[in-house]
């Protein structure tokens, strides 16, 4: 019990760490007073609004009038459908702060004008309290977007996307795996370890200002503390006091609705974006596709971290010892490894690896509190795909995912495309159950 | 400080309607989780089933609201089958990761702009309750001491209630019965059961189903009484309610689930009522916590309470330590 306890306090120490170094973030990175009701007039109106034009081939703004644009909050409970004026505004009024999504019908659209990317019709903003806020659907003139010769381009482009979403889904997932491989444990709040690492980087890089390189070596690094306190302050107590695996599991999502919520707590529900590499449009061309210099980063990172990883469970001492417990655990205990010093270590390199995987995410796309639950089940699809335990398997499958989460939207809409994903995660557990690269055994 | 206030709504809570709807969905995954051992995180899932099953076919073919109730609860059991043939002869936490994602699908798809046509979008579906309110016997509101409802919510709490009671009444008779000691057995060991040539199997399913079932009820009377279907009602935080619901009651008892959510959602409330009259009168200072946060406090509690229950009384309130030390394999 005592030692239970001791693992209690260093868990709400660590809480205590978590909760100090977000203070300062949200207050760092919101326009003064955002969150200050004292300041505001109350029943002050906040808008959604924008204009809708595109540059014409001579160069001119040409302004689309006659368009709808509708509105809508993200518990679903507020729409509006207001349609665009002469001079391509529009501008609704909202009940309050929230996260909203502006949308417009691409067919709707005059037919010599396409959107700029076909993903982006429906734009989605997050107000602070009396905030309002422009949103721009990005128009081109000429024909954009599915079907004929674009078709091919577009596939390319998205495949490229996919790599690099599936890259990212794999460095998040392979502690997923190996914790699991090594413990048993189905981590439901893996989740948080990603949205942990974005944040920490956040902190360091835009509230105080640091290089982002800097910002992501430190976040890897607190991950990676995070992860082994995590385990010494709470999973090691939790096995040793004889709590099933059953039990652990639904401990991970007590857990991870807690740390969720002190993420909101503390960074507010607003999507933000790093102070470095956002605006990059010049980008290397290869042939269709054209990437920008921080995606083809987040590729090379990712690959050559992935290589890393790999070459260390293949030749290294620790690598060898943390695949002999994925094996077979109690093998490995009987001819002398260490077993709980293996799963510290798993647990530190996983969620340091959770961490980076954060990050990138947060370059990739924006950071905010739900980034990482919102990967989780692509992150389950991804190492149940390639066999959960195994290392290698998360890898495949966490880049197949990717690539399948991309590509299905030239044939579903986006919003659909993570449920590709997840009926892909059930037809392998149906057709087989143990995944690209388990073994077959018998799991029921 | 509005003491008064805070304990009228912490008693209103009690028997309000959430802790009706989480009721009926805790027995369901009560079934599931405490007598069959299944770990269904899809309870949402079957709750939407039965709620948009309602809604579809009352707002959409215009038939009248029974129609939609029998509609929802065969989406319920379709969903079952559909679920239960390719998982349940997995592991029991491969089940967790299928039916969360099998939860997740169906919301994506009930909120996609694609079939706005038939289930709103992310706006949802409103205007199929009128059949239950043009039925409502009670008229005026209900006063008593601290507690008071208007005729509309006494007649969907006397409705909810009621069916929270017969759904009870069935989990006694199914799991005193042989076929519940059946499933009990393979709670405890599969194999032995499998040995005794009993199929496993088929058990399974009809647990699933059957837990399924209520759930769908619960997602329709969440449905009525609110008189729309939201998608984003229906999420997984609704399922990690009903199993914070149950094991604070206690899994594996008969009373377990209804308890468990009448505690579960009265301490909700109070703390909600207490933080936001703190934050109100300035005891504690907005730097700290502003009137936004106080909803997210409570979900910090709830996800701290669900931990520390599991940690240190699994069982909860009412349950058997015993009968809760699952295994995976």
């Amino acid at each position: 019990m005592s030692r239970l306890l001791r693992g209690a306090v260093a868990g709400i120490g660590l809480l205590v760490v978590v909760g100090t170094l977000l203070w300062a973030s949200p207050a760092g990175a919101q326009e003064p007073g955002a969150d200050d009701p004292a300041e505001q007039e109350p029943g002050q109106s906040q808008q959604v609004s924008g204009t809708l034009r595109y540059k014409d081939d001579s160069g001119e703004d040409v302004f689309v009038e006659g368009l709808e644009v509708t509105v809508e909050s993200a518990d679903g409970s507020f729409s509006e459908t207001v349609t665009s004026d002469e001079d391509g505004r529009w501008a609704v009024e909202v009940p309050g702060p929230g996260r909203y999504t502006a949308s417009i019908d691409p067919d709707q659209l005059p037919e010599d004008v396409s959107l700029r990317d076909e993903d982006r019709s429906a734009l989605t903003v997050t107000l602070a309290e009396g905030e309002s806020r422009a949103v721009l659907f990005a128009l081109q003139s000429g024909e954009g977007g599915r079907g004929g010769s674009h078709f091919f381009d577009r596939a390319a482009r998205l495949s490229v996307e996919g790599l690099k979403f599936g890259l990212i889904i794999a460095i998040c997932a392979i502690g997923l795996s190996l914790i699991f491989g090594t413990t048993g444990l189905v981590n439901f709040a893996h989740g948080e370890m990603v949205t942990w690492g974005a944040l920490v980087a956040f902190f360091f890089n835009v509230t105080l200002g640091w290089p982002m390189v800097l910002s992501a070596a430190i976040a890897v690094v607190v991950g990676a503390i995070t992860g082994l306190g995590i385990d010494r302050g709470l999973w090691r107590p939790l096995e040793r006091r004889g709590t099933g695996l059953i039990a652990m599991l639904v401990i991970t999502i007590g857990v991870g609705i807690l740390i969720r919520y002190v993420f909101l707590y503390q960074f507010g529900g607003f999507t933000r974006t790093y102070a470095d590499y956002q605006l990059q449009t010049e980008g290397l061309e290869l042939g269709p596709v054209t990437i920008v210099p921080r995606d083809l980063a987040t590729i090379l990172i990712s690959l050559g971290v992935l290589v890393a990883v790999a070459l260390a469970l293949q030749l290294t001492r620790i690598g060898k010892a943390m695949r002999a417990v994925a094996d077979n655990r109690d093998l490995a205990e009987s001819s002398g490894i260490d077993v709980e010093r293996v799963v510290g270590y798993v647990w530190a390199a996983g969620a340091g690896l959770a961490a980076l995987g954060g990050v990138l995410l947060g370059l990739a796309e924006q950071v905010d509190w739900l980034m990482g639950f919102r990967l989780l089940l692509l992150m389950f699809a991804g190492v149940i795909l390639g066999g959960i335990g195994t290392a290698y398997g998360a890898l495949i499958g966490s880049i197949v995912i990717g690539l399948l989460v991309q590509l299905s939207t030239l044939w579903v809409a986006p919003e659909l495309k993570n449920v590709v994903a997840l009926l892909v995660l059930i037809i392998i557990l149906i057709v087989r159950p143990q995944g690209i690269l388990g073994q077959a055994e018998r799991v029921g | 400080m509005d003491w008064e206030s805070i304990f009228s709504n912490t008693l209103e809570s009690a028997i309000g309607r959430d802790a009706m709807v989480f009721a009926l969905a805790a027995i369901g995954l009560n079934l599931h989780f405490g007598y069959t051992g299944l770990l269904n995180f899809g309870q949402a899932g079957f709750m939407a089933v039965g709620a948009y099953g309602v809604g579809i076919t009352v707002v959409e073919f215009d038939a009248p609201l029974w129609v939609g109730v029998i509609v929802g609860i065969v989406g319920a059991v379709g969903l079952a089958l559909l679920l239960g043939l390719p998982t349940l002869r997995l592991r029991a936490d491969y089940l967790a990761i299928t039916t969360i994602a099998a939860g997740e699908i169906l919301r994506f798809i009930f909120r996609a702009a694609e079939f706005r046509d038939f289930t709103g979008g992310s706006n949802g579906i409103n205007g199929f309750a009128r059949d239950f309110t043009n039925a409502n016997p009670f008229n005026g509101d209900f006063e008593l001491w601290l507690i008071s409802f208007s005729a509309t919510q006494m007649w969907y709490l006397t409705v909810g209630w009621a069916l929270v009671l017969l759904s009870v009444l069935l989990i006694w008779l199914l799991t005193r019965s042989p076929w519940g000691r059946v499933l009990k057995a393979i709670r405890e060991d599969e194999d032995a059961v499998r040995a005794l040539g009993k199929n496993v199997y088929a058990y399974k399913m009809q647990s699933l189903i059957v837990g399924g079932v209520i759930g769908s009820l619960a997602g329709m009377m969440l449905a009525i009484s609110a008189r729309s279907v939201q998608p984003d009602n229906y999420g997984t935080p609704t399922t990690f309610f009903a199993y914070a619901c149950l094991i604070l009651g206690g899994a594996a008892t008969i009373w377990g689930p209804v308890v468990g959510s009448m505690i579960f959602w009265s301490i909700m409330a109070f703390t909600e009522n207490l933080l936001r009259q703190l934050v109100e009168n300035d005891h504690i200072p907005d730097s700290i916590m502003s009137g936004v946060q106080v909803g997210q406090v409570r979900f910090m509690l709830m996800g701290l309470g669900l931990a520390l229950l599991m940690i240190f009384r699994p069982q909860g309130v009412f349950g058997d330590r015993r009968e809760i030390a699952l295994t995976t394999r």
